[in-house]
């Protein structure tokens, strides 16, 4: 029997999948970007399914906001185009796909065989700010701090990578 | 009531999907997507584990995977932009300085 849970689980999955699908078939990046963003979307509905609510809104401010504001930004300034086929090597081709197949294949049986006992149900671990918040202030204080130093020396790094390189001081003629 | 496995299985097919892009693809600003994209697989893997077990800290660790991921965005494109800069290219097979 079919339960909203499900079927709304598979209608994200099923939006999330083929936004990555469609993010590896697009050849130009913008468009990948786009498909991005419909991922990141689809993958807050299914944090919302499982009740973290907060990690849904963070997902999509964060996310599908900010850093995917910065990478269309940066397509857009780089004047990006559609992407240059080059081979690939053969060995990749030979052994790559079927082992990749071999592998997810793998993975998943074992998933479905041996996780699947319990069942998680809609709303399982309410994650209002209410309840983040403490938790992310008290326990876990110290990575919050650090992650903030953390964030700041980004900025400084990204200022400095980005900026335009110095030119050189005018030499003195005597 | 869904399965555990079935996200499990769902963010091991977003996590697949990252790893394929990140081989195939060959603009650079596509590759930084795929990272992403495997980043985002991660995350739902650490949701539906917090769920599973009633464990709230998997949602807090989600909230900094994401903070990290924001930095390493910020550096990365920083980084791109320098490379676009010297190189003139956003072809990876173009960027071979380092290769032998």
């Amino acid at each position: 029997m079919l339960s909203v849970h499900l079927i709304l689980f598979l209608a994200f999955g099923v939006v999330c999948v083929a936004g990555a699908i469609n993010l590896l078939v697009q050849t130009h990046p913008i468009n990948s970007a786009l498909s991005l963003i419909v991922v990141m979307a689809a993958l807050a509905g299914e944090y919302l399914l499982l009740g973290a609510e907060f990690v849904a809104a963070v997902q999509v401010i964060v996310y599908a906001g900010a850093i995917m504001v910065l990478f269309v930004f940066t397509i857009m300034l780089l004047n990006a185009g559609v992407e240059e086929r080059t081979k690939g090597s053969r060995v990749a081709v030979l052994f790559g796909i079927p082992g990749m197949l071999l592998g997810s294949v793998l993975v998943a049986w074992v998933f479905l065989r041996h996780s699947g006992t319990e069942a998680v149900a809609v709303g399982a671990l309410p994650g209002a700010p209410k309840t983040i918040g403490p938790l992310l202030f008290h326990e876990f204080l110290l990575p919050f701090e650090i992650t903030s130093i953390l964030i700041l020396i980004a900025i400084m790094g990204a200022v400095v990578l980005a900026s335009k390189p110095p030119t050189a001081p005018p030499r003195k003629v005597d | 009531m869904v399965p555990l496995s079935y996200y499990l299985v769902l963010s091991g097919i977003l996590f697949a999907c990252g790893v394929t892009g990140f081989l195939i693809k060959r603009n650079i600003i596509t590759i930084f997507m795929s990272i992403e994209l495997m980043l985002n697989g991660v995350n739902l893997s650490f949701v539906a584990f917090a769920a599973h077990w009633q464990v709230l800290a998997g949602q807090v660790f989600v909230f900094f995977v994401m903070v990290v991921a924001a930095a390493e965005a910020t550096v990365g494109l920083a980084i791109i932009i320098a490379v676009y800069r010297t190189r003139e290219t956003l072809n990876v097979d173009q960027v071979n300085l380092l290769k032998l």
